[in-house]
């Protein structure tokens, strides 16, 4: 496949989010890519489209966003690494399929380029407004995986990695960006080929008869047969039992509902990824993602030179929440900024962790400043500096 | 027309805990899947090789019963499923199991574009004129006038002619039967199998205990005898005064030919790619 490859050498490119994005899966070994052209994501398809024909693979273009959901589900089940892209309003025709996805526990990848919504919205704007639909869109409980990038290269790194967890624990995971993520452009060093470290699908080793597509153990490794191989099981959206049966059985419908969840419990220390910038001795936190994340840290430094203790916590992995680390790193904080392009999604959830909202004691100890944009505009890093300012 | 006896059938069903089966007596879905496992027979397929989807509804739920690579999908998606299934393995026969409802209203997008692309996948559509599942609502399908729970003053909705919006959207094989012509079914089955590129198999079946008794067509003998008089084959259907048309269908082949299937298409593409590669 690397012979094929058109970065010939891996040398410094100037690249842009979304093909950063491509470049990801494709080295992560994606072979089958249906999706549906919405602005800002199409950058995705386009490389897609012209990558995976000269490599063996197979690229469509669908008759919308719920047709590539599904066909990348299809894809899966017949043993490809597969992965869709879309902006908002795509995002939420596949959220059904996506459903569909984690319930049969298949693995694929969707990225979701955030724009200004709701509705058609600011196709050609950033907005951070869909963290909580990555997490709670589709209808039913079904934990999520999603991830959130803040730069070119981590854009390139957690796509190979959305597509490893994908694989890893059978499930969709949720590949987030924004608009200036996608578009902006970066110069990159990707790894040499040999360096990635690439997780394949686990596949079963005892006979047919023997098989359960959906095993009882919700611990890794969970072998996984595709359409062909002679293993001849069934998937549904039904609720199911360990062979796939559709089920109303409620010890049944418990252990399948049970083991979504524990699969992601598990191994959240294998899945949560976090980075603390100027944490350790920082008396103000900065709380963010994505984004808003890059102006942060140019706002942590310029505090910083002023004498100001400010710091900056940020989730790679936004779902599962990481918890732990906002327990860890927040918990004795004097106040927590948390600047977002959405109207308070990720301070909803930090809320949450820090005791809820309607907690008096906590309230009064810990000051959670919001900074909120839904207008299209990045947050400035003179914002929050301003912001820092105002709560030392 | 070889005979495949009834103990060949049963090699095709999954008996472990799936029977009996979810459908009414009456239904013709059970017909259906006994002239598509008697085509599978005739032909010799391998299970391992045959991958069944299907969408929502009563015929689709088809697959759980059968020993084949199955996959039940959400409502009208079985064929955006079924073509990542195609794209990803060719080599394997994708059947698609639907209904009027999931392959014409929700799914329609999905059958149209299926049917332009030439895929090659047969799908099997059992037409019984009313959303089942639910109880009997009116689907695009459902004649004029007739009764279901949400037309209860009768249908004002005009239908849809399932094999000439397949024909007008570029399928490559389509066909209609009923499921009191059993033994065509298998046929136009066992040859849309056979066909190279997207082809449907439209049976008309009975629903005797919703559609039937909504609309007072009698029990399963009486909607059988109805399908043997009014779904007749296209020539004796052409001899027919505009009058007598009048409540007749066709039935019979309607469309047979070649054109560039997808799949084809796609590796001739990769083909020439790697050619311009050995070249540089």
């Amino acid at each position: 496949m690397s012979k094929n490859n058109t970065i010939k050498k891996r040398e410094p490119v100037l690249m842009q989010g979304n093909e950063a994005i491509a470049r990801g899966a494709l080295d992560a070994g994606v072979n089958f890519y249906a999706g549906y052209p919405i602005t800002p994501s199409t950058e995705i398809a386009e490389i897609f489209s012209y990558e995976l024909p000269r490599r063996g693979g197979k690229f469509i273009q669908m008759e919308d966003e719920i047709a590539s959901i599904s066909a990348i589900i299809g894809g899966s089940l017949a043993g490809a690494k597969t992965m869709t892209a879309t902006s908002g309003p795509g995002f939420s025709l596949m959220l059904e399929g996506i459903g569909f996805a984690k319930m049969t526990e298949t693995p694929c990848v969707v990225v979701n380029v955030m724009r200004g919504g709701p509705s058609t919205g600011l196709p050609t704007k950033p907005s951070q407004s869909d963290i909580m639909q990555a997490r709670w869109g589709g209808h039913g409980d079904a934990p999520a995986i999603v991830l959130y990038p803040n730069s070119v290269m981590e854009s390139y790194e957690l796509s190979i990695r959305a597509v490893n967890l994908a694989e890893k624990y059978r499930t969709c995971v949720v590949l987030l960006s924004d608009e200036v993520l996608a578009h902006m452009r970066e110069t990159v060093n990707l790894p040499d080929l040999s360096k990635i470290k690439i997780i394949d699908r686990i596949k079963p080793t005892i006979p047919p008869e023997w098989y359960k597509h959906f095993p009882e153990n919700p611990k890794y490794p969970m072998p996984m047969a595709s359409f062909g191989e002679g293993y001849r099981f069934h998937v549904t959206g039904l609720s199911h039992d360990e062979k796939g049966f559709p089920t109303n059985k409620a010890k049944e419908i418990s252990r399948m509902m049970e083991r979504f969840r524990k699969k992601i419990e598990y191994y959240i220390e294998d899945i949560v990824q976090i980075e603390s910038f100027f944490m350790e001795d920082a008396k103000i936190a900065i709380f963010t993602a994505g984004i808003t994340a890059r102006a942060a840290k140019e706002a942590v430094m310029k505090a910083r030179k002023r004498g100001i203790k400010v710091g900056l916590l940020r989730p790679l992995t936004i779902w599962p929440f990481p918890d732990g680390a906002v327990k860890k790193y927040l918990g004795d904080k004097k106040a927590i900024i948390v600047p977002e392009l959405n109207e308070g999604q990720l301070s909803h959830e930090l809320k949450r962790v820090m005791g809820g909202i309607w907690n008096y004691e906590i309230r009064k100890t810990k000051n959670i400043v919001e900074l909120h944009k839904n207008s299209g505009e990045l947050i400035t890093p003179e914002e929050i500096f301003q912001t820092i300012r105002e709560v030392k | 027309m070889p005979k495949i006896s009834q103990k060949a059938i049963h090699k095709y069903l999954r008996h472990d805990k799936n029977f009996p089966h979810v459908w009414c007596s009456g239904c013709s879905n059970g017909i259906v899947l006994g002239a598509t496992i008697r085509a599978i027979a005739e032909l010799g397929y391998k299970k391992d090789n045959i991958a069944m989807v299907s969408g929502i509804g009563c015929s689709s739920r088809m697959p759980v019963y059968v020993d084949f690579n199955t996959l039940h999908t959400l409502h009208g998606r079985a064929i955006a499923f079924a073509t990542g299934i195609k794209i990803v393995k060719p080599e394997m026969k994708v059947i698609v199991i639907t209904g009027d409802g999931d392959a014409t209203a929700i799914g329609g997008n999905h059958f149209i574009h299926g049917a332009r692309r030439n895929i090659d996948m047969t799908v099997i559509l059992i037409n019984n004129n009313i959303y089942g599942m639910t109880g009997g609502q009116y689907s695009p399908t459902t004649p004029y006038g007739d009764r279901t729970t949400t037309t209860p003053y009768g249908n004002i909705d005009p239908t849809f002619d399932i094999c000439d919006l397949a024909i007008g959207a570029g399928a490559t094989f389509v066909a209609r039967t009923t499921a009191f012509h059993a033994i065509e079914a298998q046929s136009f089955i066992k040859q849309a199998f056979e066909h190279k590129g997207f082809s449907l198999v439209e049976i008309i079946s009975a629903c005797p205990v919703i559609y039937g008794h909504l609309n007072k067509k009698g029990d399963a003998s009486a909607m059988m005898k109805s399908m043997k008089e009014n779904v007749i084959l296209i020539e004796a259907f052409e001899k027919l005064s505009d009058e007598q048309k009048n409540g007749k269908q066709k039935r019979g082949i309607f469309v047979n030919k070649i054109r560039p299937e997808y799949i084809e298409e796609y590796d001739k593409l990769v083909r020439s790619l790697q050619d311009e590669k050995g070249g540089e």
